[in-house]
């Protein structure tokens, strides 16, 4: 009901306020939207868009799952490092791109950007993981003589999950974002270079359609990193608890 | 003295390895860090600042100042009350996964281009994590705190502000989400539709190929992110004292 009550307001705003031409009613957007979704057109789009957003959130995830785990073991290489990571972490990663535009091409500047950004999030989440790892279980199984790899993949890991869970959830839709950034700003192919296009050659319907259906992708991109944090974290107390709800 | 030697400790050595590697440099795109700082001092110590930075921070501080207006007022109004919450649901649900940057072209058609819009485009961009934190915050108000107030009679308005209270801390984890994103948005908006302002000019730069100028623009927008997100920490921190030190996180940082 909310939607519709919403999707009317809108009809109605666009067709008394404004010109068709800067915000054309919605009764205008989803036909768009429909002939769009049947287009080869915006599947390509789409599919270069993700397969950014795929192969940036890689690069992320094991780069920062690394990172974290290797700054993050140390006590005292995790004090010398802090001031730095906090440092760098605010520093909006696009202001990257006039450097990277004059070594690399847009497409891997694109992923660039996801992984950097993303890389951030999940280095900071596994430090907190780290921070919250049980000293009563490390003891006990340093006492039963689990070596250093059992109890990474006994003790720490499991303490850490929950927190790239989290992790993955956050992740998705930065580098959904940052995939779209590098269209509209650079031109990246996909998605983001199709709306400024339509945008600059005045087809407003065509982007208010794409827009429409970027959010759509965002949902989708949403429910999938909540599906895989679910799996993930199937045993954890937090899931269980839910199922059960 | 300790804690200060490893915050600065390794800052130190990698701009010191930065100065020395870079110095003899000859790759064009890699230019000395000392033509960088050079170049830093005379591109933003002159007119450029009053040119360049001080609209780019005025939009900024415009359309963030806006943004958390709306954003807990609405995010109150739709927390508190059942109806707006239901209505407004599946709306929030969309602009919450609706990448801010495509806000771009849509304002861009929409409103014009203009000052105007890279302030729209910064609000709209921000809003949203702050309404979305707020109203999962004022939701989550304590009952038993609502009911005992609710018990003396406090008057309607004292009670509104215990529940603003009692969300301030997830209001403030919205709030500094939004930083970060008006920043990001200042700067790509700058970069796709203005004639001045910090992403514009590091985007001149580069394009008529004053690489240690475009350098020290990066440099200065780094800097601006960084120096913002601890001015915030600092808000932060005194508006919650009371919340730190009641839930003992600040003996637990320590």
């Amino acid at each position: 009901m909310g939607l519709a009550g919403a999707a009317t307001a809108y009809e109605i705003l666009a067709r008394l306020f404004f010109e068709p031409a800067h915000v054309p009613p919605l009764s205008a957007v989803v036909p768009e939207a429909l002939r769009l979704l049947t287009g080869e057109r915006f599947w390509t789009a789409t599919g270069r868009t993700l397969s950014a957003v795929a192969v940036g959130l890689v690069i992320a995830v094991v780069a920062g799952i690394l990172a974290g785990f290797a700054l993050g073991s140390v006590p005292q290489v995790r004090r010398a490092t802090s001031s730095t990571l906090d440092f760098l972490r605010p520093v909006p990663s696009i202001v990257l791109i006039p450097v990277l535009v004059l070594v690399l091409d847009v497409r891997q500047i694109t992923v660039l950007l996801v992984a950097v950004s993303c890389f951030w999030i999940v280095v900071f989440q596994v430090l907190y993981g780290l921070r919250d790892v049980d000293r009563v279980a490390v003891d006990t199984a340093r006492a039963f003589r689990l070596g250093r790899l059992a109890r990474t993949v006994h003790v720490t890991w499991p303490t850490v999950l929950p927190y790239l869970g989290t992790a993955l959830r956050l992740i998705v839709s930065v580098a959904l974002a940052l995939a779209l950034t590098g269209g509209l700003v650079m031109g990246a192919a996909g998605l983001g270079e199709m709306i400024w296009s339509s945008q600059e050659s005045g087809e407003s319907t065509g982007m208010y359609a794409l827009v429409l259906l970027t959010g759509g992708l965002g949902i989708g991109l949403d429910q999938l990193a909540r599906l895989a944090e679910r799996r993930l974290l199937h045993w954890h107390v937090a899931t269980r608890r839910e199922a059960v709800a | 003295m300790r804690a200060l030697g490893y915050a600065l400790g390794l800052p130190a050595v990698l701009v010191a390895a930065w100065w020395v590697a870079s110095d003899g440099s000859t790759n064009v795109f890699l230019p000395p860090l000392r033509t960088i700082v050079e170049a830093f001092r005379d591109v933003w110590f002159s007119g450029t600042f009053v040119s360049d930075v001080v609209p780019s921070l005025w939009r900024l501080a415009a359309g963030y100042a806006v943004a958390l207006a709306a954003g807990v007022t609405l995010g109150f109004v739709i927390g508190r009350w059942a109806v707006p919450r239901a209505l407004t649901g599946p709306l929030l649900a969309y602009f919450r996964v609706l990448p801010a940057p495509v806000l771009i072209p849509v304002l861009l058609v929409a409103v014009g281009i203009g000052d105007a819009t890279k302030l729209v485009v910064i609000t709209v961009g921000a809003v949203w994590p702050i309404l979305l934190n707020t109203a999962d915050g004022v939701r989550a108000a304590d009952e038993v705190g609502l009911e005992t107030a609710a018990a003396y009679r406090l008057p309607r308005r004292t009670r509104h502000l215990l529940v603003l209270r009692g969300a301030s801390p997830q209001i403030f984890a919205g709030a500094r989400q939004a930083l970060g994103l008006s920043i990001i948005l200042m700067v790509v908006s700058e970069m796709l539709m203005s004639t001045d302002g910090l992403g514009f000019t590091v985007v001149q730069f580069q394009r008529s190929f004053a690489i240690p100028q475009m350098w020290s623009g990066v440099l200065l927008i780094g800097l601006l992110g960084f120096g913002l997100a601890k001015l915030f920490e600092l808000v932060e921190r005194r508006a919650l004292r009371w919340h730190r030190g009641h839930t003992g996180q600040l003996t637990e940082r320590r």
